[in-house]
Parts: structure tokens; C-alpha cells; sequence
């Protein structure tokens, strides 16, 4: 019992922690720095202690620091209780989410790299993913302030549509693997066709792998899909109130949910930890195989902040055009041709 | 329709650009290219780590003025008073005085420039008849605390200044 505890501590600690909260603050400095080469400029690499600057990898320290030390305002009409919970609601759930994602394949029968090898696998994911709505709604509405009010009713808004399209976007992968447990997903996902082409989701459902880009960026907030924050219409939407440390954990939370995407759309779209043309129990191998994981999360993260910082945001009657009138009818249109060829033709 | 308004055709979007994948992944791949070139190489960064990193000033530029000095070592404006007087900004005080040698009418006592007043546009340096006031330096204006701080006196423009041998009054044998 207490070695499944100690497990059970040591994924956590190194899963959740070191990787998707450490990953969110490397994010912060990555997509500030990223924009500014994109952008020509230079980027944030100022931070230093003594002569070390570390091309600027301070800077979210600094930051931390900088967050910690800020007043941390209240307002006079917030909701005490809730403005003081929100925070925690939007911030846990996708951490939770990290829960069932395998990093690596099992280790001598052991999921090591697993925290829980539920049965309930992909629904979870969406399951919790989804409660962060609450977090940032509770958060606009315990403010006591218009701009944030409109913020939380445009999350909710937004957010509950693109659920709709993002899990519509899933059903297809689902679908042809029959599955919804990570780890059985990735290992359907390693069979090859003519000994080349790995089954990957991506290959095998290039729309749905375009939807579930679009739903989940609309999910994760950001630009272009930046509604709820939207800077120039609602000062800073639903955060308006919020700062210091509070504020910095609904930053924190979108970054968090960034990686979440970039993993999340690994293990349906991009085979997992699975290399093609590697297999075996050898320790060189598995390191490659959760190396090979953590590069395709890191393109999908690298593809989400490439959107971000080239396209315009939309207007706001735009994204629900693009959630309602695009992305439902093609994710039904999608699971309806995958359903007639996996009837009839496989 | 009268005749000056001229009609703009304005094409609607055709349908791989109404398609909206296709524009964004040409966007992305602009992006995406500055971003690698940027990244490897720097090749289209426009801006500097600035005081690591300093552009390289035309020859031409105008930085902060000196006063030039006659091969004897003393300086060579006469107190003409053609540069203050020309001086968009008026920021040139000069107080004339007599010089000792007889074939010098005089020399300033006192030079000196307001660099708060100065907007450094060279017509100093182009009434000057005795190449005696430049601003070939390639120095900034210094940041200062106080105004009177930026007042550079006669010495701070002669410690900038180096030896000319051009003739004195100018004329078309300046070497």
C-alpha cells in the first residue's frame, strides 16, 4: 500500500508539477521571446542574476517574484468567497487532465510514466477539461464589475460551444480506434500501413485533426479566439479585477492548458510515445519513446502559439459563427463519412 | 454618378481564400519563416541588444560639437559671432575678447552651447568661415541631472577638439 503511495506521489510530483506547471512558466518566457522573433525583434532577455542572463529563462522567476510581492486587491463589491475560489477552479482542472495522459509506454507491466490507467481515459479528459469553465465565469461574476460580467458570460458563451465541436472532432478518432483509453489509443495507433506510414490519427483523420485544433484553441482562450480576455473591448475580461498571484494563476491556467492541448492532441493525433520503427523494453528506448512524446507535444504547442501570433483575433458574432456553422456541421459531416466507410468499407 | 467619383473594383474572395485554412497556412509559413531565420541567424532582426550592440553611425551624422584647434594648440574661432547668429535655437553664448597677438582680432573668453536648446541641424558648422565649431564628434548628447549640466563650456568643446589646418576665413583652399 504504501509503495502505491509513494508511486502514486512521485508521477504526480514529476507529471504534474515539474511538467506541466515548470512547462507553463518555461511557456510564458517562450511565447514572449517566440513572438519577438517572429515579430523581428529581439525578445525579453534582460533578467539576469550577476552576469548569467540564460537567454533570458529568468524572466518568469522574476515575474513569480514580481506576482508575489503585489498587492493582492479585492473589491469592494466582489463576492469574497467565490473571488477567492475562482482562481483554484480554473486552475486545477487542467492539471487534473494531465492525470490520464501517458508520458511513456509501461515499463515491465508497470504504468510508470501513467499517473491512472483509468477506463474512463478520453472522457475524463473532456470531462474535467470542461470544468475550468466555471473557474474563469465565478471569476467575472464574483467581481462585481460590468467588463468582467460581460467576460464570464463570453466564456461561458464560447467555451460551451466549442465543446460541442471539439469533442464532435474526438468521435472520429474514437471512432476508428475503438477505444477511449489512452493507452490502448497509442497502441492501435502503432500499427504501420505498408510498413511505412504509422496509423496515426492525423493520417487517418486529417479533418478531425484540424477541428480538434481549432475547437481546443478556442478552448484554451487565447488569440485568436481571445473572447473572454479580449483587451481592447473589456479591459481584461473576466481577470479584470484579479492580481498578484490570483491573477497570476488564471495566466498560469491558460499555459497550463496549452501543454494539455499539445499533449492531448499527441496522444490522439500523433501516435502518443510511439517512434516508429522503435520497439523493445530497453531503457534507450523508452527514453526515446517519452523524448518522442514531449517533441510532438512541443510542435503542437509551438503550432498553437504560431496561430496565435499570426492571426487577428475574431469578432466576437465571428467565433460563434466558426464554432456553430463550421465546426459543428464539419465534426457531424466528418463522424457521419467516418461511419459510413468503417461500416461498409473496412 | 458625377464624373469625379471613380469606381474601385473591388473583387469578392475567391473560394480557397473564403476557405480560410488555406490563407492561414500561408500566414503561418510567413511567420514561420522569420521565426527559423530569426532564430538561427538573426538575418531579419530589427532591432539591436543596444548597449552591447550600437548601430553604426553615417559619416555625416551630427553628434555633439567640438571646437577645432590652430596648430599651436589655441582655438581657432575668432568670435565672429556667425554661428550664434545663424543658430535656429540660439543656444550659442560667445563673449568676445581681445587677443594678444596683433594679427588676431580676437578670440572667445567664453563658448558655450546649451545642449538642452541645441537641435544639432549643423548651420553652426556651415556659417563657421574658420572650420573652428564641427560636430563630427560621434558623441551623444549626454543624459544630465541638472540643466546647467548641459551647458558645455568652452573647455568640455576644446577637449573634444583636434588640430585643422584650413585657412582662417575660409575661402576655397580649405584642405
Amino acid at each position: 500500500m504504501l509503495e502505491v503511495i509513494l508511486w502514486a506521489t512521485a508521477k504526480v510530483v514529476v507529471l504534474f508539477l515539474a511538467f506541466s506547471l515548470g512547462g507553463a512558466a518555461v511557456l510564458t518566457w517562450v511565447e514572449r521571446r517566440m513572438s519577438g522573433v517572429l515579430q523581428d525583434r529581439l525578445g525579453p532577455n534582460r533578467a539576469n542574476v550577476g552576469p548569467f542572463t540564460v537567454f533570458g529563462l529568468l524572466h518568469p522567476i522574476a515575474d513569480g517574484i514580481k506576482m508575489i510581492f503585489k498587492e493582492d486587491f479585492v473589491p469592494a463589491q466582489a463576492d469574497k468567497v467565490l473571488f477567492f475560489l475562482a482562481p483554484a477552479f480554473s486552475f486545477i482542472p487542467p492539471l487534473l487532465a494531465f492525470m490520464v495522459i501517458p508520458f511513456g509506454p509501461p515499463v515491465g507491466g508497470r504504468e510508470v510514466f501513467l499517473v491512472s490507467n483509468t477506463q474512463m481515459g478520453i472522457l475524463f479528459l473532456l470531462a474535467i477539461g470542461s470544468l475550468g469553465v466555471y473557474g474563469h465565469t465565478l471569476a467575472g461574476w464574483s467581481s462585481g464589475n460590468k467588463f468582467s460580467l460581460l467576460g464570464a458570460l463570453r466564456t461561458s458563451g464560447q467555451l460551451f460551444s466549442y465543446e460541442i465541436g471539439l469533442t464532435l472532432s474526438l468521435l472520429g478518432v474514437l471512432m476508428v480506434y475503438g477505444t477511449i483509453v489512452p493507452q490502448e489509443l497509442i497502441a492501435r495507433q502503432s500499427e504501420m500501413w505498408f510498413g511505412v506510414v504509422p496509423a496515426w490519427g492525423i493520417f487517418t483523420q486529417p479533418l478531425g485533426f484540424i477541428l480538434f485544433l481549432a475547437a481546443s484553441m478556442a478552448e484554451t482562450k487565447r488569440a485568436p479566439f481571445d473572447l473572454p480576455e479580449a483587451d481592447s473591448e473589456l479591459v481584461a475580461g473576466y481577470s479584470t479585477e484579479y492580481s498578484s498571484m490570483r491573477f497570476a494563476m488564471f495566466f498560469l491556467s491558460e499555459f497550463v492548458a496549452i501543454i494539455l492541448v499539445g499533449a492531448f492532441g499527441a496522444v490522439l493525433f500523433l501516435g502518443g510515445w510511439h517512434v516508429p520503427f522503435l520497439e523493445g523494453d530497453e531503457w534507450w528506448v523508452v527514453a526515446l519513446q517519452v523524448g518522442g512524446f514531449l517533441f510532438k507535444t512541443g510542435i503542437l504547442v509551438y503550432i498553437q502559439m504560431l496561430i496565435r501570433w499570426t492571426v487577428p483575433r475574431l469578432r466576437y458574432d465571428q467565433v460563434m459563427d466558426v464554432g456553430w456553422k463550421y465546426l459543428l456541421p464539419f465534426g457531424l459531416g466528418n463522424l457521419a463519412a467516418t461511419a459510413v466507410v468503417l461500416v461498409w468499407f473496412v | 454618378m458625377s464624373a469625379k467619383v471613380k469606381k474601385v473594383d473591388r473583387p469578392d474572395m475567391t473560394v480557397p481564400e473564403r476557405l480560410y485554412v488555406l490563407e492561414l497556412l500561408r500566414g503561418m509559413s510567413a511567420t514561420n519563416r522569420h521565426f527559423w531565420r530569426n532564430f538561427l541567424a538573426r538575418k531579419e532582426t530589427a532591432t539591436l541588444n543596444y548597449p552591447e550592440e550600437k548601430r553604426t553611425y553615417s559619416p555625416r551624422w551630427r553628434g555633439l560639437h567640438r571646437l577645432m584647434r590652430r596648430e599651436d594648440g589655441s582655438v581657432r574661432c575668432v568670435a565672429c559671432m556667425m554661428c550664434s547668429t545663424h543658430c535656429p535655437a540660439k543656444c550659442i553664448t560667445i563673449e568676445a575678447g581681445e587677443h594678444p597677438d596683433p594679427a588676431i582680432e580676437k578670440f572667445p573668453v567664453k563658448f558655450e552651447i546649451d545642449l538642452l536648446k541645441c537641435i544639432f541641424c549643423g548651420l553652426c558648422e556651415e556659417a563657421c568661415p574658420c572650420d573652428a565649431i564641427r560636430l563630427d564628434s560621434g558623441v551623444h548628447a549626454p543624459p544630465v541631472c541638472a540643466r546647467q549640466d548641459a551647458i558645455a563650456d568652452k573647455d568640455q568643446l576644446l577637449s573634444r577638439g583636434a588640430s585643422s589646418r584650413a585657412r582662417q576665413g575660409g575661402g576655397n583652399s580649405r584642405q
